[in-house]
């Protein structure tokens, strides 16, 4: 730090310290368990439909005729999970714009969470960050086993306090900015959908 | 030092403007039914307001620790973090960062700090080009105007503004008004920008202290774009928004959301707490008056804020004078209790744009008391010779005449001295102001009190002195 | 016990029928009303401008007449949430620690005091779009607030009302929407508070409405002045009157 910075710091820290008020004590946190719905997958769902996500609930047997059919124009198919090959993996993207390209990506998400329809994805699962917000198209696999109930169980995730990057991310890319009418997309992924698919027995999840 | 915003005279251009004013309204009272929507969803909403409310107290009661905390954390993660006293010394250090790594161009996502500090003429004086990616921020910066709203820039432009503007400026046809053409017109504009940026900016809704992580929550993924295409990341965020742990986060999610359109969850809530492989990550945290603010016994409140506008959207004031009036960075009813900590004199009329009628208090989600600061911030005004000498003598003449019955009783025996004497309001701004829209009540013939003389005159009167 | 009627200026001056009705409506009630001749204002038209200390001297009069009193009512949310919670202009003092303990807005003091429901004298056979002010809500507790949206809904107002024969309320939307009057509002952002009067009676008037009550006069002559300026020709009456047995 140079001593412009150490100044500005130090200016900074003893105005905070001589004005902040009188210590006031930090409240407890409940987790709210008492409201949890009773079915969360359904909850799941209708969380996710209100943000225009879409949610597969039958089993996917074959990935690969169900990318054909839901999008048949697609040619560049990034999949980041090792069960499905795609037409290339993020490893083999030479740089992170080259995701630009792809129309559908392909992810596995470790959590979902009921009360918001919200999906976990971290730099783990991306492995290139670009990969979900350059596609057109997301399909994230999601064990409904893997599913909480609420935020607050949501952010207990590991990934929050290990990972440079995580996001809960809730539906397609949207904006209400003109004239409060939400619309897909807007910079991002153009739809989200979720296969709900038990994980692979891979071992613990990586944190 | 700028002449004082009047945002009465401002209110009313923007009324006469009937299709702009009425959409605004009706927009704006719909996302406050949203919110209540949402907020019945949610059993234990209240207590979650409390929570919040005092997550914030506690955390700006420690904030030197916490500040100093999470320095140490986000330094461990690999991010470097600067300290920037003023808004000069913000944008200084945010352009030094540009120079260092070659950058001439930005892209940024949303942030009302650097719209508080006026980042963005002051890189453009210097040869940098800044891409503002939310798309209500675009739209007002390609229309040379300041966000209307802090969470829809540009809310108050009807579609038809947005069709003009965007075929002026990206050649896109001026007769289509669909949003979603709309949408796509300014993705197909900004993607280039995003895939070509030297530098990304974005600003952060909290700071958490425990794990040195910003957190950021878009609709448009944008903030995200911003940070993970280029090279070099700068966040900036005011000191106040910091929060202790990741467990209090979970709290604020829950309320911010709803607060603000309605939904449960924005569509992207990103913790970044790190850069990436091969790019920088900087985060800037800024005081430019806020720890002066903490100081003020009345006021500090409004520094737990967490820039949800919910308070805009629930103003009768606000949907009816349009965001713009304010002439601030931040406008409606935080907006009247933040800004004469930056100018008093500029924003001395601000605490008057209200009606004291408290609903602003009612639907923040960290629970400051707006209205009651709004009414604290007029008596500030009078210690500090704020208040207009013509409006303070009519004040003191009224005070004079109502501590005196006589006085009082003579003055409204008559029709014509009632009104001129007594508090009528009109007296110091503009006479018969009143009257422009209303017709101007009658006096009574008779008073009450000359009634009750007449009619209970053997009525015990004596008023026994205390 | 002796109950001391608070006649605000602006009734006083312009709307003595409100406090005439009050009156009578006390004594129907077997109160023994005492009128302090020497009350003038609440003070309150100068502390809300930011006049804090051209409102002193009114604060403390006031404080005088009205402190010796076990009991002060008003016909006025507005400057009853003035005494009760900013009466802070003026010194302290045992009489104005005694008014601002003691001061009723007239709703409370015969729902809450007297804890009356039936006003068998009064019959009211019409359609009623009831106002409440902002001050009697947010202020006072008189109402529940649209915002509170777990809240139990009551209204004080509304509760006494229905102890009118014959009374029958309409329902509009953004019922807890400020009318827009808020004191010196009405001239210092005199075109966004006739706005707001303007869209109030627009709600009001689409529930076909006979008539508009409230139990604050400042809310209604605003409104009536609004009204007056657009043609309307809609009756205001204050909620004292509606009690006391006033026909349209």
């Amino acid at each position: 730090m140079n001593s412009t910075q150490a100044l500005s710091k130090n200016t900074i820290l003893d105005a905070v310290r001589g004005n902040q008020p009188v210590a006031q004590p930090m409240p407890t946190i409940p987790h709210f368990h008492t409201n949890k719905p009773a079915d969360l997958v359904a909850t799941f769902c209708e969380s996710i439909a209100r943000m225009a996500g879409v949610v597969v609930t039958k089993d996917v047997p074959d990935l690969d005729s169900f990318l054909r059919v839901k999008f048949p124009d697609a040619r560049v198919v990034c999949s980041a999970i090792p069960e499905y090959a795609g037409t290339i993996k993020p490893a083999s993207l030479n740089h992170w714009s080259e995701a630009s390209a792809i129309d559908v990506c392909i992810l596995r998400s470790p959590m979902g969470v009921a009360e918001t329809g919200s999906i976990l994805l971290s730099d783990v699962e991306l492995q290139v960050n670009t990969i979900a917000f350059l596609a057109h198209d997301l399909v994230v696999l999601l064990d409904p086993k893997q599913i909480v109930s609420n935020i607050h169980d949501a952010y207990e995730h590991p990934y929050f306090k290990l990972r440079p990057y995580s996001v809960l991310m809730t539906g397609p890319s949207g904006s209400g900015d003109i004239g409060a009418i939400v619309v897909h997309p807007a910079q991002a992924a153009k739809t989200l959908t979720v296969l709900l698919s038990p994980a692979p027995n891979t071992g613990k999840r990586t944190g | 030092m700028s002449s004082p915003v009047d945002q009465a005279k401002n209110a009313e251009k923007f009324l006469a403007d009937t299709v702009h004013e009425q959409r605004l309204d009706k927009l704006l009272w719909a996302m406050r039914m949203r919110r209540d929507a949402a907020a019945r969803q949610v059993p234990e909403w209240e207590e979650l307001r409390t929570l919040a409310s005092g997550i914030k107290e506690h955390t700006l009661s420690k904030l030197s620790d916490y500040l100093t905390q999470f320095e140490a954390r986000a330094t461990a993660n690999g991010v470097i973090v600067h300290w920037a006293r003023d808004a000069h010394e913000h944008n200084q250090i945010v352009y030094d960062l540009l120079a260092q790594q070659g950058a001439n161009t930005l892209v940024k996502s949303k942030s009302m700090l650097t719209e508080e500090c006026e980042l963005r003429p002051f890189l453009e004086r210097r040869g940098v080009r800044v891409t503002e990616t939310d798309l209500g921020e675009r739209i007002q910066q390609l229309d040379d105007q300041p966000p209307g709203h802090i969470i829809g820039p540009s809310i108050h432009k009807t579609n038809k503004d947005v069709a003009v503007l965007f075929s002026q400026k990206y050649g896109s046809d001026p007769n289509n008004e669909d949003t979603a053409y709309l949408a796509g017109v300014m993705r197909e504009n900004t993607r280039p920008d995003f895939l070509h940026a030297p530098a990304g900016m974005t600003g952060a809704n909290f700071v958490v202290a425990e794990t040195g992580a910003i957190v950021v929550a878009t609709n448009e993924g944008n903030a995200d774009l911003s940070a993970h295409t280029p090279p070099l990341h700068i966040c900036s965020v005011g000191i106040e928004k910091i929060i202790p742990t990741t467990e209090s986060l979970a709290v604020f999610i829950r309320l911010l959301a709803r607060s603000a359109t309605g939904d449960t969850i924005t569509q992207y809530t990103s913790t970044f707490r790190g850069p990436r492989k091969g790019a920088a990550m900087h985060v800037i945290l800024v005081d430019n008056g806020r720890s002066a603010r903490l100081s003020m016994k009345r006021f500090w409140h409004s520094l737990k804020c967490i820039r949800c506008a919910a308070c805009m959207n629930t103003c009768p004031v606000y949907r009816r004078s349009g965001g713009l009036s304010y002439g601030s960075t931040y406008m409606g009813p935080i907006g009247i209790i933040m800004m004469p900590t930056f100018e008093i004199r500029k924003y001395r009329e601000l605490p008057f744009a209200s009606t004291l009628n408290g609903s602003c208090t009612n639907v923040c989600p960290v629970k400051i008391d707006i209205h009651e600061q709004i009414y604290g911030w007029r008596e500030v005004m009078e210690e500090n010779h704020q208040i207009q000498v013509v409006k303070k003598e009519a004040m003191r003449v009224a005070d004079k005449v109502l501590s005196h019955p006589a006085l009082y009783q003579i003055a409204t025996a008559t029709l014509s001295s009632a009104l001129e004497v007594l508090p009528h309001f009109a007296v110091y701004n503009r006479l018969n102001a009143w009257g422009e829209h209303r017709d101007v009540p009658e006096a009574a013939r008779e008073t009450f009190h000359e009634w009750y003389r007449t009619h209970r005159p053997k009525k015990n009167e004596a008023v026994k002195r205390g | 016990m002796p109950v001391a009627l608070m006649v605000p200026c602006y009734i006083d001056m312009f709307n003595p029928h409100v406090g005439i009705a009050t009156l009578e409506l006390l004594e129907r009630l077997g109160v023994d009303v005492v009128y302090p001749k020497e009350q003038t204002c609440c003070g309150q038209p100068m502390a809300n401008s930011g006049c804090y200390e051209e409102a002193r001297a009114t604060e403390e009069h006031c404080a005088r007449v009205f402190g010796s009193f076990d009991c002060v009512v008003t016909p006025s949310g507005s400057c009853t949430h003035h005494i009760r919670n900013k009466f802070t202009a003026g010194r302290d003092s045992p009489v104005k620690q005694s008014l601002v303990r003691n001061t009723y807005d007239l709703v409370e003091f015969l729902h809450d005091v007297l804890k009356i429901r039936e006003f068998p004298w009064a019959r009211f056979e019409h359609k009623v779009a009831l106002h409440t002010s902002c001050s009697a809500i947010r202020g006072l507790n008189m109402a529940s607030m649209s915002e509170r949206v777990h809240d139990p809904v009551f209204s004080k107002p509304r509760a006494l009302l229905s102890g009118v024969s014959g009374i029958e309320f309409v329902e509009f939307e953004r019922v807890d929407e400020c009318c827009g009057f808020g004191g010196t509002f009405a001239v210092t952002e005199e075109a966004v508070s006739a706005k707001m009067g303007y869209d109030k009676l627009a709600l009001m008037q689409k529930a076909a409405p006979h008539c508009i009550v409230s139990s604050d006069m400042s809310c209604l002559m605003h409104l009536q002045a609004c009204a007056h300026r657009q043609k309307q020709d809609i009756p205001f009456f204050h909620l004292a009157e509606v009690l006391n047995g006033v026909s349209l």
